[in-house]
């Protein structure tokens, strides 16, 4: 699978270490999650001054940054900074209007959102947007087909791929149901599922695209502290799976304990890149945040 | 509320249904298979049979209608109800399966020389060109959502309308006679003749039988779940990978097949077809008989194919007074679609996912 790329996790001097594309990309999109954490230092995916704007409004201005593989990597700011904007261009519904995306060295730029899809980007949306009147294995199923074959032709006649497709997604969908730890409600349609359930929900079924990249937009909106405490052990997991995990959040104490490394932007501009300790020592994030000037901080 | 509970409720016809060993099931789902080819005969059941019966008109020739009716239900349900496209000019698919058939079969058509086809042979072309039809409406069409989609297909249908009456390739008015009917005889006569309807309603049933069988697989697969991801939340589907556009375009050449299907029997049936038996309203009555059965669930679309083409028949030749009800029956028919409507605004049988079956629930409940 992956090559050895054995460089140390605590490889400091990020800030300025703008990692170089990895001249062949690895390892496509992870068929079986592995047990131990894949620290790949390569680039997964990079932001290289994108700017997108609507009409007059600049939504992101010049912003630049790139993901390594194996990272939890946190995209924080206060609102209306681009968080989202960013994010939708990743994947795919927003075109920058300049720049360019990569991911695994390709660009994504113009593609359509399940083609991005299926080439291992999956993401999850700020307001939980599931099928409603479909269970919630069904749910974890319309994921995990977007890898499968089976045509019409062969679902109307219920051909040999239609039986191994369904069977083999069925399963998986069950495991997946049981990593996110909802198993039990999985003959349930998922509008009757609480909204903490419904949240892990939406994972599982980005998850069953086989991402090799997971973004998940505030993930964390509207829990409390304990179910919070939960979804970061959750992130945790996934990412121990060796999938990357892009996460946007608002709540900045669960970003700091959580992710490797962290971009802030602000009025659509990165003001800071780095890890946690770092960005939280920045004074011009205290400013963003605490509405300072710069050198009151 | 109401809604909620039915969603959840394990009651009911089909609730019991579910919980019976799978030959219960089979043999429930072959008794009513039997039951629905011997319905020709109800009017000899004693007391509740003459009740049922249509008076105005020969009951055989009723069912038949049903049969198409029902047909063009399910097709629209697969648009309306899976995919969620709303196509008001579903009645354009069955103009084309019926002038298809026409024009390779009929002694009027300036093809007979070179044609001249049996209905049998003239069946398939007819489908495929009622697929086509419904490739080349969907193709610029389906970037279009909701009501725009609606008003485009409109659009479709009259246009279909328009060209039949004003083409004198089809003839207008003075339509197509002389189509053959289906082949097979028995006993040395014809089984599909002019006098007895009962034949063309079991083939009719035959290929409802086909059709749900058929649409049942599509909807438990991967295509059955794109298209309910689609009609739930669209880009959400597309994110998840589906293949929106594909699916869509799927569902409008399915739709289009199994209403060019209604129009294939109907031209074998009636023998002849002209413009005038493709009217807007008929596009209108199939949807509304698809929601007002329960949009999304076959057995909902079958009894709303059912009452659409039953009501008005059954009214036929029924007077209270001097008032002939038949005259009335756009009016009475309108009535209980309005009722039926506040009162069951979800469909006579609305559709219910079906939990899922699974055999190892209880092992898969503990966490982690």
């Amino acid at each position: 699978m992956s090559e050895p790329h054995k460089e140390t996790p605590e490889e400091l001097d990020r800030e300025n270490a703008r990692p170089v594309a990895d001249p062949a990309p690895t390892g496509g999109p992870q068929a079986e999650p592995t047990p131990s954490p894949v620290r790949d230092e390569g680039v997964l995916l990079e932001v290289d001054h994108v700017t997108l704007r609507f009409g007059g409004v600049v939504a992101l201005n010049d912003v630049s940054f790139s993901l390594r593989k194996g990272e939890i990597f946190g995209l924080i700011g206060p609102n209306g900074a681009g968080k989202t904007t960013c994010f939708n261009a990743m994947t795919g519904v927003y075109r920058p209007t300049e720049g360019q995306i990569r991911f695994q060295g390709e660009s994504i730029v113009g593609k359509k959102k399940h083609q991005i899809t299926r080439g291992g980007i999956a993401r999850t949306f700020q307001n939980v947007r599931l099928f409603p009147e479909m269970t919630a294995l069904e749910n974890v199923m319309v994921g995990a087909d977007a890898h499968h074959k089976t045509s019409v032709i062969s679902a109307l006649f219920r051909l040999p791929r239609f039986w191994r497709e369904e069977k083999s997604g069925r399963a998986r969908s069950l495991e997946l149901l049981r990593f996110v730890g909802i198993a039990h409600r999985a003959g349930d349609v998922s509008r009757n599922l609480s909204y903490g359930e419904q949240r892990r929900l939406e994972i599982a079924r980005a998850l069953a695209t086989n991402p090799t990249l997971l973004c998940l937009d505030e993930p964390a909106a509207g829990f409390n502290p304990a179910e919070k405490e939960d979804l970061l052990q959750l992130i945790r997991k996934i990412r121990d799976t060796g999938v990357t995990v892009l996460l946007i959040e608002h709540d900045m104490r669960l970003v700091m304990g959580v992710t490797d490394r962290i971009v802030v932007l602000e009025f659509g501009k990165k003001i800071a890149e780095g890890t946690p300790a770092e960005v939280r020592d920045n004074p011009s994030v205290i400013a963003a945040y605490l509405g300072v000037p710069t050198d009151a901080a | 509320m109401s809604e909620k509970a039915s969603f959840r409720s394990n009651g009911g016809v089909r609730g019991w249904l579910g919980r019976q060993p799978v030959w219960v099931r089979w043999l429930v789902i072959l008794v009513a298979a039997v039951a629905a080819y011997m319905l020709p005969y109800i009017g000899d059941v004693p007391v509740i049979g003459p009740q049922i019966v249509t008076e105005g008109i020969d009951w055989p020739s009723a069912l038949f209608n049903m049969s198409y009716y029902v047909l063009l239900a399910l097709g629209l349900n697969v648009v309306v109800g899976y995919a969620g496209l709303l196509d008001l000019g579903y009645v354009g698919f069955f103009a084309v399966g019926a002038y298809g058939t026409a024009l390779l079969t009929s002694p009027d058509s300036i093809l007979y020389e070179d044609t001249g086809w049996k209905w049998l042979m003239a069946v398939p072309a007819a489908l495929i060109l009622t697929m086509i039809a419904g490739v080349i409406l969907g193709w610029p069409t389906l970037r279009l959502r909701g009501d725009y989609l609606a008003i485009v297909t409109l659009g479709f249908a009259e246009i279909i309308r328009i060209v039949a009456t004003s083409t004198d390739v089809l003839r207008g008015d003075r339509g197509f006679a002389s189509i053959p009917h289906p082949p097979g005889s028995w006993g040395g006569e014809p089984i599909f003749g002019v006098t007895d309807a009962i034949p063309y309603f079991w083939l009719g049933l035959t290929v409802i039988i086909l059709v749900i069988l058929g649409v049942r697989n599509l909807d438990r697969s991967r295509v059955g779940r794109s298209w309910l991801a689609i009609r739930e939340d669209e880009e959400a589907a597309e994110v998840m990978g589906v293949r929106t556009f594909k699916y869509k375009l799927w569902a409008f050449a399915i739709g289009a097949f199994i209403g060019g299907l209604g129009g294939v029997l109907f031209a074998g049936e009636q023998s002849f077809i002209n413009s005038q038996t493709f009217v807007l309203q008929f596009s209108i009555l199939v949807l509304a008989g698809v929601v007002m059965g329960g949009s999304g669930n076959m057995a909902g679309a079958i009894l709303g194919g059912v009452l659409i083409s039953y009501i008005p028949d059954r009214l036929r030749g029924l007077s209270v007074g001097d008032t002939d009800l038949y005259e009335y029956r756009f009016a009475l028919f309108g009535a209980v679609i309005i009722i039926i409507m506040v009162l069951r605004p979800q469909g006579l049988i609305p559709s219910r996912r079906r939990a899922m079956e699974l055999k190892d629930r209880e092992k898969e409940v503990a966490p982690q």
